[in-house]
């Protein structure tokens, strides 16, 4: 497995608090990577360093690979197959993008969702801000309604759709951004539990389809065992990872892996570590 | 069922008006209090229509300024409020401005205006500006304000620029604050109008006021008054239809 996203030594002090010291994450290509820590730790300052919302004091941010994605090939591909060891990527390929944004997919606790633009509207967002004229973001937009499970709800208004459908719709925005990287900023955490459970399998099908890699941000353990190739434990004041867990299963990520022994041996370890 | 209900309820002010209206023509009929201090529904009904040409013609004058100083007053109270949510410089240094500007009474500053412009429709238009910017402006402002950071942080994530976020996200949040400011507005801009007629000038719907009043037909007097404020009432039913046509998501 390829790492395409690394962020290096991230220190960052907003006026006298030191809020995260030295931060060391990497994401591998096609992999899902939680970030867990109890509410205030710094998770969503983190993530806002990584989107290049906010400068980091010290460290760097980059990306590797090829930068863009086009959202409009969706083909399953198997980037899982060759696991294990971290082949490491070349300078040549390496964009430090730190303090940029533009260049990561960040989708938020709350589906941010335009109450005054329809669903196609909303999904179409990234792509009329790129200068796609709205016709044709509207045509590409509507080819992945199907897949996101959003068809029929293209002309309706946010406020007709279900939490779940709205989230949907969420991250089919999020998704036509076109960066291989999403940064989820715990996406799930307003659902209610029903359809968190549905979501939960429906991500992880859509994102292993399009070959995207993901961050998640959550402190929810058992979401982040249950979707997780690797979590990193975030703790402290100032912040700093506290703990780094491989999740390894030939189960299935669905419920019934959320009943086995296994699942709580991880979920023992990460509380363990959480304290 | 909630629409049944509020159909049910809708007949009851046309009761209640009803009802004082026939008192009112009761007290008159029977001589409850003088002719000559309060003319009977009947009277004012005649008076208006009688003076039906004459009132048009000055109404056109009147809406004619009402409207042209809502114009400048909406652009005006835009501009505004767009240099406020940009600059917080410019926030600190004008909202108290703005406040103070409206504790002056318009019936103060008209004949100034008067001195000022002449008689012509130029201190009419500009005192109807001064009334209508300010709920315009404030509305406005406090509408771009309440837009959620974190959709500004999403927007800025995407790359949105300073001008893509305010047409994609802060205009359109403000809309509701937009046509409430401007329902106010419209009916300041008629009375303000009326108001700069009675302090000088040859025509419009407060001159015509005056003129009566002076000649003590109280009959015209009322007919000009329910006239005024039904012009006002007419103005902000059609805002509130605009306002329909133009949000179209919080029909549901």
């Amino acid at each position: 497995m390829r790492e395409i996203l690394t962020a290096v030594n991230i220190d960052k002090t907003f006026e006298d608090k030191k809020v995260l010291e030295n931060i060391n994450v990497c994401l591998g290509e096609g992999e899902l990577v939680s970030i867990l820590g109890v509410s205030g730790v710094g998770k969503t300052t983190l993530f806002n360093i990584l989107s290049g919302l906010t400068k980091p004091d010290m460290g760097s941010v980059s990306l590797y690979g090829d930068i863009s994605y086009n959202p409009d090939n969706f083909s399953p591909k198997d980037i899982k197959e060759n696991d294990d060891a971290y082949e490491m990527s070349t300078e040549s390929e390496k964009t430090d993008i730190t303090g940029q944004t533009g260049y990561l997919s960040y989708m938020l606790q709350k589906d941010m969702l335009l109450p005054h633009k329809t669903v196609i509207d909303n999904v179409a967002l990234p792509l009329i801000l790129g200068g796609v004229s709205k016709k044709e973001a509207r045509t590409r937009a509507r080819e992945h309604f199907a897949r996101f499970g959003l068809e029929g709800t293209e002309k309706k208004y946010p406020n007709q759709l279900s939490g779940g459908m709205r989230q949907r719709a969420a991250f089919l925005r999020t998704y036509l951004c076109g960066k291989k990287v999403m940064l989820l900023d715990e996406p799930f955490s307003a659902l209610d539990a029903l359809t968190r459970k549905s979501i939960y399998e429906w991500y992880l099908e859509v994102m292993g389809n399009a070959g995207l890699s993901t961050l998640l941000i959550t402190h929810d353990v058992d979401e982040a065992i249950l979707l997780s190739d690797r979590i990193y434990i975030m703790k402290g004041c100032p912040a700093s990872i506290g703990g780094e867990i491989v999740i390894k299963t030939d189960k299935q990520r669905n419920h019934a892996f959320t009943l086995t022994e296994q699942f709580l041996e991880y979920k023992r370890e990460i509380e363990a570590l959480l304290i | 069922m909630r629409d049944n209900g509020f159909k049910k309820l809708n007949f009851i002010p046309v009761v209640v008006i009803a009802v004082l209206l026939l008192m009112w023509q009761a007290a008159c009929r029977f001589g409850w209090v003088p002719g000559y201090m309060l003319p009977s529904p009947v009277q004012v009904v005649k008076a208006f229509v009688n003076d039906f040409p004459l009132l048009m013609s000055h109404a056109k004058v009147t809406l004619l300024e009402a409207l042209l100083g809502l114009l400048f007053g909406v652009l005006l109270g835009f501009s505004c409020a767009v240099i406020m949510d940009a600059f917080p410089i410019a926030r600190k240094g004008l909202y108290p401005l703005l406040v103070i500007s409206q504790t002056i009474p318009p019936v103060a500053i008209a004949p100034l205006l008067v001195l000022w412009f002449s008689y012509g429709m130029a201190p009419k238009v500009v005192l109807v500006v001064l009334v209508s910017f300010f709920p315009m402006a404030v509305g406005l402002y406090e509408g771009f304000q309440s837009v959620d950071p974190d959709m500004i942080k999403l927007m800025r994530s995407m790359r949105a620029s300073q001008i893509q976020i305010f047409c994609h996200v802060k205009f359109p949040a403000a809309l509701p604050q937009f046509f409430s400011g401007l329902r106010i507005a419209v009916s300041y801009s008629v009375i303000g109008a009326v108001i700069s007629e009675w302090l000088g000038g040859f025509s419009g719907l407060g001159v015509y006021m005056t003129r009566v009043k002076k000649s003590m037909a109280y009959d015209k007097m009322f007919a000009v008054i329910f006239f005024v404020s039904a012009i006002s009432l007419l103005l902000m039913a059609g805002v509130s239809a605009l306002q329909r046509k133009l949000m179209p998501w919080t029909r549901t």
